[in-house]
C-alpha cells in the first residue's frame, strides 16, 4: 500500500456530513475545533488525561486528542454542540448542571457533559459513588466536584421519571454492526 | 504539543497490514487504540516515519472460544471485553483487571492486542497475560509464530515484536475448576498506571472444593504476577511455590508461615525503580502488602467455585 | 424590589452560553488570516546560550518568522517589576527572550510564527541552539549557602530580599515564657493549574494604527497600558479582551509573561493576526507556580498556653524571577498569626532565587503556608501541654469584642493588617457541631480497637480580602430595558456575570437576568487593576453598588417628573418604576432609558410611544446644564483597608498504615465572607478551593530534578484529585457583614484553599497517634506517609 500525504475523510457530527482532506497527524481536536469551527470541545492537555475534549464516536465517550481525525472516517460524532435539541432548549443534563451550579469557569464541562450522557444511557440509576467512578476520567480545577455529582444526580432523577426524553443525539454508524456480542445490561439507544 | 509529520496507510485487511509492514524499520509504528501512542506522538517523544493504522482491519475484531479458551483479536477494544459475557464468566482475572484501566473513555479506544504490545509493566492487561500464561499469535514476513505472553516482555518497552510483525491474537484460557481469581493494585487516583500490582489464581486441592467452609484445606498451585515493580510483569514463581500445599484456614486465610515466606519471596523476587511517584523500598513492600491482601479474596473464590463449569466471584 | 437580588441563590447567567459549548475562550477566537506561535524553550534549568542558528527553521515551509533576543531590539526589556518593596533591594524580572542564558526550564528563547501550530512546532525542533549547561542551584533551602551556583551572576547569594518586622518585643516575652517550642517546617511546590493553559490572540489594524488582543489574562487593563508603553502606541489604540477564562487562580495574572509581549508585537511586524495557545507541557515549565518555603518557627507560651509571642523565620522560594515581587512572603508573615492574639512577633523574610519556574500568587498566595505553620504550632502546644487543640485555639482566639484587632504589620496593600470583624469561636462552635466532634471520639476509640487508624483534625484560618486600590464600574439602562454593566475586574468561573447583576438587581427593582454584565474588556471599561487576591466583589461589587444607586436616583427622579408625583413615592419594582400605592401608573426602566435620550429618532414602536407620550412640550433646551442624557453613570469604591474573612475547616480521616493511603471520610467548612450576595455561588468557591487545597495536601508536587529539570510536567504524573479523590463537602456559613464596605461584603474566593494543610496534619497526627507520627511538611503522599509511619529519611 502506498502511503499518501493527505486523507480524504467521511463523518457526521452532530448529524451533520463533513467531507474533508487532512493531513494524516491532525488531531481529531483541531478537526472538530478549527476545521469545523465547533469549538465547544476544549483542550486541556493533549496526553489524555483531563477529559475536556471528550466525544462521542459512536456513542462512545473518547478522548479525541488522543485520536487523529483520519480515525474518526467513517463515524458519527457527537459533541457537546449536538446536545441540545434546539437553540432555546436545553438537554435536560444541561438544564439539571444550570440548576445545580455544576460549572464554573466552563472550561471542563463540554467534556463532562459528554461523559455523563453516556454514563447515564449506560447506567440511568447510577449511585453517588458511581457517579465519580464515572467522573473520574474528568478534571475540573473549579468545582470540587460536588455540584457535578448533584448535577447527575438530579438529571438521572428526571430522567428516571421520564424516560422518554433524549440522551444523546448520535446518528446511525456507517460502519458495519459490530461482530462480538452486545452488551448486556440497562441502556440502548436513549 | 502537536505529532511531527509522518506518512499515514490504513490497511483494511490483515494482508494488507503485513504488506505495509514489509521491509518497516524502527521508523515505522503500528497504530493500534493509540491510548499509548497518540500521546508520545503529541509530546514528540515518538517520532515515526510512518503509521500503519490497523483500525480498518475488522478481521482483527473478535471473541472466539477455541481450545478451551478464548482467542481474542487483538483490536477487540477493551471495552467490548469489559462488557462480554464470556469473558466476565470464564476469564474472570481478565475481566476484574479490565475495570482498572484508565477509564471507560480510554477503553473506548485502547485494544487488548495494543496493550499488551506496548508492554507497560504498569499496565494490567500485559500483567493478566503473562499471569494466565496467555498464548500470543504473532504474524509477519517470516511466517507465524505462537508464544507463551512471558516471552514477549525483554525489558522496558522492549518486546520480542520485531518492526514488520503483527500480535494478531491472544488467547486466554477458560479458568478452571477450584481456581479462584483476584486482581489488586495501588494506584494513586482511580485509573492512574498502578504503583504496584497484582494478579492472583489461587487453585485449591480436589479434597478442599468438596468441603465446606469448616474444613478448607490446601492450596494445590498457584500463580502470581506482580505489575509496576520491574520492567516487565513479573511472574514470583519463588513466591509461588512457597503456596504450593499450604494450608488455607476458614476464614480464606493462608498459613502464617507459608504466607509469610512468600511475600518474603515476592519482594525478594522484584527490583523496583524510584520514580515521581513512589520509592523503591516502597513498591517493594506494598507489593507484598498487595499479595497479602489479595490472597484471602481469591482463596474466597476458589472456594466458591462449586464445579468444573462453574465461576468464581469475579 | 426583587427576590432575584442581593441574597438570592439564583441560577447563573452565563451558564447557558457555556452548556452549549458557545464560551468564547482565547483559542476559539480565530480571526481570518491568523497565523500562529510557537516557543523554543530552554531544556535547561541553568545554560548558557552560545549561539543560536535559526536559519534552517526560517526556510521551512509555511513559516513567517523566527524571532530571537537579538531580533527584538529595545522591546527586549525585563518586565516592569510589579509590587516593588524597599526590601526587594535584587528583584530581577525577565526579558521576553532570553539573550545570554536560560535560568529556568521553560525560559522562552525564540519564537516561530507560521501558518498552523503543527508547522510551527516542526520549525522549533530546526532551531539550533548551541548550549553550555550551567550548575544549578534547585533545592531553595540551600541556595543562600556559600558556594553555590548563582542562579543571577549580580545577586550575591541568591538573596533577593531580607525583610525583618517585630511587633512588640519577642525577646523578653521569649525570656519570660513557660514554655517554648520548637518546629521546622516546609511545604513545597506546587501550581494552580487550571484546566485552560494560557493564551494571546493579537490583532494590528495597520490603518487605524489600532491593536486588539484576547489573553487568558486576570488584568487586562494591566496589559493594554503596559503593551501601549511598551509598543509606542497610544492606550486608546489599545484593547486588551480576557474572553471567558478557563481557570486563573492567580497564575493568569502578570506583567508580562513573554508571550503578552511577543505575540502582539509579531502581530504588528508581520501584518497578520498572531495566535499562541499555550499547551500543557508548557503551561507546567513557564506559567507561574508557587508554594516552597521553609519555617523556623519558635513559640512561646505561658502555662495555659497562651501565646506569648512568635518568632518566625523564614525562607521563600521565588523561583527564577521575582515577576511579582515578595508579595506571597510578605502574605505569609503578616498572616502567620492568623486569628490568634499574638502580641509579640518577630518575622524574618528570605526570598531566594532558585534555578526553577518563577514563583508568584497562588491561590491562597502564602495563606496557606502561614496557616500550617500557626496550626503547627497549635497542635505542639496542644500535644505538650495535654490539651485538645481546639482548647489551645480558644483560649488564644481573638475574640468577637476585640475587633478592630490589629495584628501590627503593614498588609501587603500597605494598610494596617487590621481585622475588622469576625467571631472565630462562634465558628469553631459550628464546626465542632457539624462534624460532632464528642461522637468521633467514640468512634475512633472502637476503631482502635479493631485496629484501623482513624483521625480528626480543624484547622482555623483568617483572610484578607478585598484589597484596593479601587475598581469601578458602568452601569446603563438601554431601551430595550435591559440594563448594561461593565467593570474593569475580569472572570475566570466566579458568576461575577450573575452576582454583579444581582447587585444592579437590587438597586434597580429589574431582575438579574435582564443585567448583562462585561467584565475584562478595556474597551468597555477602562479603570481598575483585575481580579486577585480576593477582591472582585468587594471592591467591583460595591463599585457596582455606587453605579446603580446614582442611576436609581436618575431613574426615580426622571419618573417622578414624568408621572408628576413626588420621588418619595416612586418605588421601582420587577423592572418598572411606579407610584406606590398605584401600581397602575408605571412606566418600565426601557421606556424611561428611551425618553432619558430626548433624541428625536424613534427606532421601534415603544421607542415611538415614548417619544410622543413622554415628551412633552418644554421651553428651553432639553438637556439642563449638568444633566445628562441616558439613564448611566459611573460608580467607583476604593476600601480603606483589607476586610478580614475567616472559617474553621474540620475533616475525619483514616490512614491505612500498610500502604500510607489515606481516606477523607467526613469534611466539614465554615465559612465568614459576610453578606453573601449569592450563596450557591460562594459555597462553589470553597467546594473549588477546598479541592484544590486537598490537592495541596496530598496529591500535587512539582518535583524538579538536580539540574533544574522539571520531572513531572504532565498531568499523568502531576496530580490534580479527581472526583473520586475529593470527598463530599459539607459547608456551613457564619455571617459577620464587614463594616468597611456598603454591601458588608468579604472576600471568598481563595479561603477554601487555606487550612487544607494544616488540617491535614492535625488528622493524620491524631490518626496515627498510636505510632506517634509527627507531620511537619507537606505535600504527603502515600509513600512519605509510609516513610514517616516506619522512620525512614525522606528526600529531604
Amino acid at each position: 500500500m502506498r502511503a499518501v500525504s493527505r486523507v480524504a475523510i467521511s463523518l457526521t457530527v452532530n448529524g451533520q456530513p463533513h467531507r474533508r482532506s487532512v493531513e494524516p497527524r491532525l488531531l481529531l481536536t483541531d478537526f472538530l475545533r478549527h476545521e469545523l469551527g465547533l469549538t465547544g470541545t476544549h483542550v486541556g492537555c493533549e496526553h489524555g488525561v483531563c477529559g475536556a475534549c471528550t466525544v462521542l464516536l459512536d456513542d462512545e465517550p473518547v478522548r479525541a486528542c488522543l485520536m487523529l481525525a483520519v480515525q474518526a472516517n467513517e463515524c458519527a460524532i457527537t459533541t457537546v454542540e449536538g446536545l441540545a435539541p434546539s437553540s432555546d432548549q436545553l438537554h435536560p443534563l444541561q438544564e439539571a448542571f444550570w440548576e445545580a451550579h455544576g460549572l464554573q469557569c466552563g472550561f471542563c464541562t463540554p467534556g463532562i457533559l459528554i461523559s455523563m450522557v453516556a454514563l447515564l444511557r449506560e447506567n440511568p440509576r447510577p449511585t453517588d459513588e458511581e457517579i465519580r467512578t464515572g467522573l473520574a476520567g474528568n478534571l475540573c480545577r473549579c468545582t470540587g466536584y460536588q455540584n457535578i455529582v448533584k448535577a447527575v444526580r438530579l438529571a438521572a432523577d428526571r430522567l428516571a421519571d421520564a424516560p422518554g426524553l433524549p440522551l444523546s443525539r448520535a446518528r446511525e454508524r456507517m460502519s458495519a454492526k459490530p461482530i462480538f456480542a452486545p452488551r448486556s445490561g440497562a441502556g440502548g439507544e436513549g | 504539543m502537536k505529532p511531527a509529520p509522518f506518512e499515514y496507510v490504513a490497511p483494511r485487511s490483515l494482508d494488507e497490514a503485513l504488506d505495509a509492514l514489509s521491509h518497516a524499520d524502527e521508523g515505522t509504528k503500528v497504530l493500534a487504540g493509540g491510548q499509548s501512542l497518540i500521546p508520545l506522538l503529541n509530546m514528540r517523544l515518538a517520532s515515526p516515519k510512518r503509521l500503519v493504522d490497523l483500525g480498518r482491519v475488522k478481521q482483527l475484531t473478535y471473541i472466539a472460544e477455541r481450545d478451551g479458551g478464548y482467542t481474542i483479536g487483538a483490536m477487540t477494544r477493551q471495552s467490548a471485553l469489559e462488557r462480554d459475557d464470556r469473558v466476565s464468566r470464564d476469564v474472570p482475572l481478565l475481566a476484574e483487571a479490565i475495570r482498572w484501566v484508565g477509564h471507560p473513555q480510554i477503553r473506548n479506544r485502547g485494544t487488548i492486542g495494543g496493550s499488551i504490545a506496548h508492554g507497560d509493566p504498569a499496565a494490567e492487561l500485559p500483567a493478566v497475560a503473562v499471569c494466565l500464561d496467555a498464548r500470543l499469535t504473532i504474524k509477519g514476513p517470516r511466517g507465524t509464530r505462537t508464544l507463551p505472553a512471558r516471552d514477549l516482555y525483554l525489558g522496558y518497552l522492549a518486546t520480542t515484536l520485531a518492526p514488520d510483525e503483527i500480535l494478531t491474537d491472544v488467547w486466554f484460557p477458560k479458568a478452571t475448576p477450584g481456581t479462584g481469581y483476584a486482581w489488586l493494585e495501588f494506584a494513586r487516583r482511580h485509573g492512574d498506571y498502578a504503583i504496584a500490582g497484582v494478579g492472583v489464581a489461587i487453585t485449591l486441592d480436589a479434597d478442599s472444593r468438596a468441603s465446606t467452609a469448616r474444613d478448607p484445606g490446601r492450596i494445590a498451585e498457584a500463580r502470581i504476577v506482580v505489575t509496576g515493580v520491574d520492567g516487565v510483569p513479573v511472574r514470583a514463581s519463588a513466591a509461588e511455590s512457597l503456596l504450593a500445599g499450604a494450608p488455607v484456614t476458614d476464614r480464606h486465610q493462608v498459613q502464617p508461615a507459608a504466607l509469610s515466606a512468600s511475600v518474603d519471596a515476592l519482594r525478594s523476587a522484584i527490583d523496583p525503580a524510584t520514580d515521581v511517584q513512589a520509592t523503591a523500598e516502597y513498591r517493594r513492600h506494598l507489593a507484598g502488602v498487595l499479595l497479602e491482601r489479595a490472597l484471602p479474596v481469591a482463596c474466597q473464590r476458589a472456594h466458591l467455585t462449586p464445579s468444573p463449569s462453574g465461576r468464581g466471584l469475579g | 424590589m426583587t427576590t432575584r437580588g442581593i441574597g438570592a441563590p439564583i441560577k447563573r447567567n452565563e451558564d447557558p452560553r457555556l452548556l452549549r459549548g458557545l464560551g468564547s475562550f482565547v483559542d476559539d477566537v480565530e480571526p481570518p488570516g491568523c497565523l500562529h506561535a510557537a516557543i523554543l524553550r530552554g531544556p535547561y534549568g541553568h545554560a548558557r546560550i552560545r549561539s543560536i542558528d535559526a536559519s534552517r527553521a526560517r526556510e521551512m515551509p509555511g513559516v513567517h518568522a523566527v524571532y530571537t533576543a537579538a531580533d527584538l531590539g529595545p522591546l527586549n526589556q525585563p518586565a516592569p517589576l510589579v509590587v516593588p518593596h524597599p526590601s526587594l533591594t535584587h528583584g530581577r524580572t525577565q526579558r521576553p527572550l532570553a539573550v545570554d542564558k536560560v535560568v529556568f526550564i521553560g525560559e522562552a528563547v525564540a519564537m516561530v510564527v507560521a501558518d498552523s501550530r503543527y508547522l510551527a512546532e516542526d520549525a522549533i525542533e530546526q532551531i539550533d541552539v548551541d548550549w553550555e549547561p550551567l550548575p544549578a542551584i534547585v533545592d531553595f533551602t540551600q541556595a543562600a549557602e556559600p558556594g553555590r551556583p548563582l542562579v543571577h551572576d549580580d545577586v550575591p547569594e541568591n538573596v533577593a530580599a531580607r525583610f525583618t518586622q517585630v511587633v512588640g518585643d519577642p525577646d523578653s516575652a521569649f525570656a519570660q515564657a513557660a514554655h517554648i517550642f520548637r518546629e521546622r517546617l516546609h511545604v513545597e511546590r506546587s501550581c494552580g493549574s487550571p484546566i485552560e493553559a494560557r493564551g494571546v490572540v493579537a490583532v494590528y489594524d495597520r490603518r487605524q494604527g489600532s491593536l486588539q488582543v484576547w489573553d487568558s489574562t486576570q488584568a487586562p487593563l494591566t496589559i493594554k497600558n503596559g503593551l501601549a508603553a511598551m509598543l509606542g502606541l497610544p492606550e486608546l489604540k489599545v484593547e486588551v479582551i480576557a474572553p471567558d477564562v478557563g481557570g486563573g487562580f492567580g497564575t493568569k495574572i502578570l506583567m508580562f509573561f513573554p508571550e503578552e509581549v511577543l505575540v502582539p508585537w509579531a502581530a504588528m511586524q508581520l501584518g497578520r493576526p498572531v495566535k499562541w495557545t499555550e499547551d500543557r507541557r508548557e503551561h507546567f515549565i513557564s506559567a507561574s507556580q508557587e508554594r516552597g518555603q521553609l519555617h523556623e518557627t519558635e513559640i512561646a507560651v505561658d502555662a495555659e498556653g497562651r501565646i506569648l509571642g512568635i518568632r518566625d523565620s523564614l525562607i521563600h522560594d521565588s523561583g527564577a524571577y521575582t515577576p511579582y515581587g515578595m508579595v506571597t512572603p510578605l502574605i505569609t508573615a503578616t498572616q502567620l498569626p492568623g486569628p490568634y492574639k499574638v502580641p509579640n512577633y518577630r518575622s524574618e523574610i528570605t526570598v531566594v532565587y532558585t534555578n526553577t519556574v518563577s514563583v508568584t500568587p497562588y491561590r491562597g498566595a502564602g495563606r496557606p503556608h502561614a496557616c500550617f505553620v500557626m496550626e503547627r504550632m497549635i497542635d505542639r502546644i496542644a500535644r505538650e501541654l495535654d490539651l485538645e487543640p481546639n482548647e489551645v485555639r480558644r483560649r488564644n482566639f481573638v475574640q468577637p469584642e476585640d475587633m478592630p484587632w490589629d495584628v501590627g504589620l503593614p498588609f501587603q496593600d500597605g494598610a494596617p493588617t487590621r481585622y475588622d470583624s469576625g467571631d472565630y469561636p462562634a465558628g469553631l462552635a459550628l464546626a465542632e457541631q457539624m462534624i460532632d466532634l464528642p461522637a468521633f471520639r467514640a468512634q475512633q476509640a472502637e476503631a482502635r480497637k479493631a485496629g484501623r487508624y482513624l483521625g480528626i483534625g480543624f484547622a482555623a484560618y483568617v483572610e484578607g480580602t478585598g484589597i484596593g486600590p479601587y475598581e469601578g464600574a458602568h452601569v446603563r439602562i438601554d431601551p430595550s430595558g435591559n440594563v448594561f454593566c461593565a467593570t474593569g475586574v475580569t472572570s475566570q468561573g466566579q458568576g461575577h456575570e450573575t452576582s454583579f447583576a444581582q447587585i444592579v438587581a437590587s438597586e434597580l427593582g429589574c431582575d438579574p437576568s435582564d443585567v448583562t454584565v462585561v467584565t475584562g474588556d478595556t474597551a468597555r471599561f477602562g479603570w481598575g487593576a483585575g481580579t486577585y487576591a480576593s477582591r472582585a466583589l468587594v471592591t467591583a461589587g460595591n463599585a457596582i453598588q455606587v453605579a446603580s444607586a446614582k442611576v436609581r436616583e436618575k431613574v426615580v427622579s426622571l419618573a417622578a417628573r414624568l408621572l408628576e408625583v413626588n420621588p418619595d413615592d416612586v418605588e421601582l419594582v420587577d423592572g418598572t418604576a411606579r407610584v406606590a400605592g398605584a401600581p397602575d401608573r408605571a412606566l418600565t426602566l426601557g421606556a424611561l432609558a428611551t425618553a432619558a435620550n430626548p433624541i428625536r429618532y424613534a427606532y421601534d414602536k415603544s421607542a415611538a410611544e415614548a417619544a410622543l407620550r413622554l415628551v412633552k412640550p418644554r421651553a428651553g433646551a432639553v438637556l439642563e446644564p449638568g444633566e445628562e442624557p441616558g439613564l448611566e453613570a459611573r460608580g467607583y469604591f476604593a476600601p480603606e483597608r483589607a476586610t478580614w474573612a475567616s472559617g474553621q475547616h474540620a475533616a475525619i480521616v483514616e490512614v491505612d498504615p500498610a500502604t500510607g493511603d489515606l481516606e477523607i471520610l467526613r469534611y466539614v467548612a465554615v465559612h465568614d465572607c459576610g453578606t453573601l450576595v449569592n450563596p450557591v455561588i460562594v459555597e462553589g468557591q470553597m467546594h473549588g478551593g477546598i479541592a484544590q487545597g486537598i490537592g495541596g495536601a496530598f496529591y500535587e508536587r512539582l518535583i524538579y530534578d538536580e539540574t533544574g529539570q522539571l520531572v513531572n510536567a504532565s498531568f499523568m504524573d502531576f496530580l490534580l484529585p479527581t472526583a473520586m479523590e475529593i470527598p463530599a463537602l459539607e459547608v456551613g456559613h457564619l455571617e459577620t457583614p464587614s463594616p468597611l464596605n456598603p454591601l458588608g461584603v468579604k472576600g471568598a474566593g481563595e479561603a477554601g484553599s487555606i487550612p487544607v494543610p494544616a488540617l491535614f496534619a492535625e488528622a493524620i497526627e491524631d490518626a496515627l497517634q498510636p505510632l506517634g507520627v509527627r507531620i511537619a511538611e507537606m505535600p504527603l503522599s502515600p509513600t512519605r506517609l509510609w516513610e514517616l509511619i516506619h522512620e525512614l529519611p525522606g528526600p529531604s
